[in-house]
């Protein structure tokens, strides 16, 4: 026993240093999918310089062009022409526009009312809690595009009705995930000294609350605009969404779906990109910021 | 040492290694220790001092971010390292078991006891079910589980937690091992109960002639169960011999704080909290001995380097520069 | 626990006060109920005989008390585009969105589990990451923009399966599938979360340290364990995936309840599609009661606390 081996296996397990990082290199940094939502963005402000062609208006004389690389096509409309000849490329260019504007807008609206009414009901507690809470588990239980369907069939598609509609359909998912982080930074030390303080409520949830619930809801904002985009995409898909002649992208795919039997494949399939691109792009930035700013919707 | 050496350990390492490289968590740190067969053997150190990594590293269960970086790991004469994941497998709750803290999470909640029970003995032993079964019954009744034949058929949820104890228990020496680890097995469980654990433990040792190794921080225990001890800190066993020479004549000044610092005569669960100071980050330890900064006979070269293992006596050793005058022949290396 | 169930009876019974409230309050309130619920094109008379009828001169809470009683004893008013009672076009309907939904669970359970198994045993491996990714494009993808590819490959291209309608296997399978990934990405997702923290459980420390082969630690005690919640959320699916087939079933015209919300929007048939929002929006707030009832009868840990 007194004598001592050295030790036989030695398996040194790799050591590396850190490297100093810009915030775009941060680990899973989803640089490409940044670029495409800021490309959509320039090309839905700029849309009025950047098509060629007015979106609304189209001649029959060259109805069906193919995109200009298939025998037919011609660089005059890159992307081919539809079922009344208008320029394809075009109507994506200001469809980026109804797409961006829509999704921001109603993400906007919604974050509005589910933040608020998720402050109140989890600062408040009691009988506004109730209600609200009950309101929104109801709420939740209707799937999203039916409900939407519904509201439409009522109000009539306008995009400013669209927009409302999205709002309404999408405030329950903020209202829940806020109240949830009221609740707990009600039991936070600064709350506590703020009502011991003898803060009123109002200021309390406006200064104290409201500042810290943010993260949250951009993080909840970024998940939803794929969604809420989606949504509107599929609302125009079945007719119920933005009204013609604005080209919607899934307006764009309803009008072509006829046209897939016979080989007009680009009617559908280029705006069908476009919003997987864009909701692609929302989505994996939403991940992406929901890990690095909020550690508590992790698990959402 | 009573019978041959059944499990020697030699400069066992484990290192916890974060996932960008940078940290590194020296949870064992160069471990030499050596079990007969038929002993007991009490690990104590404080929470964090690395015994549950130990004895995972024995079982060679740890975590993805533990590696085993060095040493060897000789049972029954077979180095544990060299084997293979599917030959170690086999070692596994066949040749050496072992029995966790928590007795009310580590009974799977959806299979009835006798399965669970009944599971090593049909997969090391190729028992069919009846026979397993019947084992089962056999087994609880050894652990005293008042009327096994009912109780074999019922779920986790049905049981006290001193029950799902006895039956974790039964669980390890279901397929007669050779040696028995048990992590704190009694840390939840209340004193009475921890009482007639303890008892049950030694009666089943005496009966299989088991080797039972006992990681625990309750030196009580270790009195009343162990022939070796050996005392961790920070990663390294500072201290080892038999229980009976290092209660009577500690040498570490960290062994004479805990012996300092227990109560007597009890066997209760009394935390060993009076030592002062915090115990040591491990990805970041001084330079000279790791306990220099809490103890009361520091010297100015505990702080500059660390002291190897003296050996002081036949089957005893420190690593403290205080034991170096005690030092046998040719022992540090 | 009789507590706790009727609890959960008391509240389910208040969403479908509220789901009955909101449906009639944005239909009288926000919109104008004379244009949606006569016919296009009605006579004077007609338009006066349906303000009698659902007595629009009343105060609010009388026309409420008609609304759901109207609806409590099935009646959901006539089909202005079918000229039927929707109930009956309802139930005409059900069967094909019940055979979508079933063939689509299947599939999506047949994807999911296995892949959110694989993808929580190796962690980190490829098989998360290509998992993810599946799971990513699931979410992500519009089922129109999925429903189309699959025509233009497999329809035009290939001429291998037909692009709509229904009648035979090979009608279901594309609707099936453009149905079921949604939900294959879900139950990966909640596959791989749960079988995640069961594999971190002592018990499964435990039965590695019995010496188990990796298979029967996986198979039998992760595996059991792991897909309880997964089996809840299919059980919810199940129904939710009847009512969320709108865009399928437009898509490949397959003659569910989807299609009939579809058509009721079309032809401007509101009692449609009112009735299949109050319909499915009762079936989905009916089968959470359900799940959760069961669960207080199989959990001992539910019956425990109340």
């Amino acid at each position: 026993m007194t004598v001592i081996t050295p030790p036989e296996t030695t398996i040194a397990p790799a050591i590396r240093t850190p490297r100093p990082t810009a915030f775009w290199r941060l680990k899973g940094f989803p640089l490409i999918p940044v670029l495409i939502l800021v490309f959509i963005a320039l090309v839905a402000i700029f849309a009025d310089v950047l098509a060629p062609y007015d979106p609304t208006i189209g001649s029959l004389a060259r109805r069906f062009r193919p995109p200009f690389w298939q025998e037919g096509g011609s660089m005059a409309y890159l992307l081919g022409t539809d079922h009344v000849g208008r320029d394809v490329l075009s109507r994506l260019i200001y469809g980026a526009r109804v797409s961006m504007v829509v999704g921001i807008t109603a993400v906007l609206v919604a974050g509005g009312i589910g933040t608020l009414l998720g402050i109140l009901s989890g600062y408040l507690g009691g009988w506004a809690d109730q209600v609200v809470m009950r309101l929104t588990d109801t709420w939740l239980a209707l799937p999203a595009l039916t409900f939407a369907i519904f509201l439409a069939a009522i109000v009539g598609p306008s995009e400013l009705n669209i927009i409302l509609i999205l709002g309404l359909v999408y405030w329950t998912r903020y209202a829940r995930v806020i109240r949830g982080e009221v609740l707990s930074l009600k039991q936070r030390e600064f709350v506590r000294l703020a009502i011991v303080a003898g803060c009123s409520s109002r200021t309390i949830m406006w200064r104290h609350i409201l500042p810290n619930v943010i993260n949250s809801a951009v993080v909840l904002a970024t998940l939803m605009l794929g969604v809420v985009i989606v949504t509107e995409a599929s609302l125009s898909f079945l007719g119920v969404g933005v009204p013609p002649p604005k080209p919607a992208w899934g307006l764009m795919m309803a009008d072509g779906k006829k046209g897939l039997l016979v080989g007009y494949w680009w009617l559908t399939v280029m705006p069908g990109l476009c919003i997987m691109l864009m909701v692609l792009s929302a989505n994996l930035l939403g991940d992406w910021l929901r890990v690095k700013l909020d550690p508590q919707l992790r698990q959402l | 040492m009573a019978g041959q050496t059944l499990l020697s350990l030699e400069h066992l390492s484990t290192h916890y290694v974060s996932q960008q490289g940078t940290r590194v968590v020296r949870a064992v740190d160069d471990v030499t220790l050596a079990l007969g067969a038929g002993e007991t053997l009490g690990i104590v150190g404080e929470s964090g001092s690395g015994k549950t990594t130990l004895a995972l590293t024995m079982m060679r269960l740890l975590p993805p971010a533990a590696h085993i970086v060095s040493g060897r790991m000789m049972f029954e004469g077979e180095d544990l390292l060299k084997k293979s994941d599917e030959e170690m497998r086999r070692v596994r709750g066949k040749r050496i078991a072992m029995i966790l803290q928590d007795p009310m999470a580590s009974l799977n909640p959806l299979f009835s006891i006798g399965n669970q029970v009944a599971e090593p003995i049909r997969v090391h032993e190729g028992a069919s079910p009846r026979t397993a079964w019947q084992r089962a019954v056999q087994l609880l009744k050894s652990v005293r589980i008042a009327s096994p034949e009912t109780r074999v058929s019922q779920f986790p949820h049905e049981m006290s937690g001193g029950m799902r104890q006895r039956i974790v228990g039964a669980i390890g020496i279901s397929c007669e091992p050779r040696l028995l680890i048990a992590d704190e097995p009694t840390t939840s469980l209340d004193l009475t109960i921890q009482a007639q654990y303890l008892n049950l433990l030694r009666d089943l040792q005496r009966e299989h002639g088991l080797a039972l190794i006992f990681i625990t921080h309750n030196l009580g225990i270790v009195a009343k169960m162990c022939d070796q001890l050996a005392v961790m800190y920070a990663g390294r066993v500072v201290e080892q011999g038999p229980v009976s020479r290092i209660f009577n004549a500690p040498t570490h000044p960290y062994t004479k704080a805990l012996l300092g610092s227990i109560p007597r005569m009890t066997d209760g669960g009394e935390r060993l909290t009076a030592i002062e100071g915090q115990p040591p980050d491990l990805a970041n330890l001084p330079v000279g001995c790791a306990f220099a900064p809490r103890c009361p006979s520091v010297m100015t070269r505990c702080r500059a380097e660390a002291p190897p293992e003296f050996k002081t006596e036949p089957g005893r050793s420190a690593r403290c520069w205080l034991a170096e005058p005690l030092a046998l022949r040719s022992s540090a290396a | 626990m009789k507590q706790y169930i009727l609890r959960r009876i008391g509240y389910s019974l208040l969403s479908l006060f509220l789901l009955s409230l909101t449906i009639f309050l944005f239909v009288r309130v926000t919109g104008d109920p004379v244009a949606l619920l006569t016919e296009p094109g009605a006579s004077q008379e007609d338009i006066e005989a349906m303000h009698r009828q659902f007595g629009l001169d009343q105060p609010l809470w009388v026309q409420y008390w008609h609304f759901v009683a109207s609806f409590i004893t099935g009646d959901f008013g006539q089909s202005f585009y079918y000229r039927t009672p929707v109930l009956d076009l309802y139930f005409q309907r059900l069967p094909n969105s019940l055979l979508l939904a079933a063939v689509a669970m299947v599939l999506s359970l047949v994807i999911g589990i296995p892949s959110g198994i694989l993808a929580a045993v190796r962690v980190d491996g490829f098989w998360d990451s290509a998992g993810k990714l599946f799971a990513l494009l699931g979410l992500s993808l519009p089922q129109f923009w999925v429903g189309l590819v699959l025509i233009l490959v497999f329809s035009v291209s290939l001429g291998w399966l037909p692009s709509s309608g229904s009648g035979t296997v090979w009608h279901l399978l594309m609707p099936a599938f453009t149905l079921g990934w949604y939900f294959a990405a879900a139950h990966m997702r909640l596959t791989r979360s749960s079988m995640l923290e069961v594999l971190g459980s002592e018990y499964i420390k435990l039965a590695r340290l019995k010496g188990l082969p990796e298979a029967l630690v996986i198979g039998k005690h992760a595996l059991k364990n792991a897909l309880i919640p997964v089996i809840t959320l299919a059980g919810i699916n199940l129904v939710v995936m009847i009512n969320v087939a709108v865009i399928v079933e437009t898509v490949f015209a397959w003659p569910g309840i989807g299609r009939l919300l579809y058509e009721g929007v079309t032809f401007r048939d509101f009692p449609v599609v009112q009735a299949v929002v109050v319909i499915g929006g009762s079936m989905i707030i009916l089968v959470n009661l359900l799940i959760d009832i069961l669960y207080a009868l199989i959990d001992p840990r539910i019956r425990l606390e109340s």
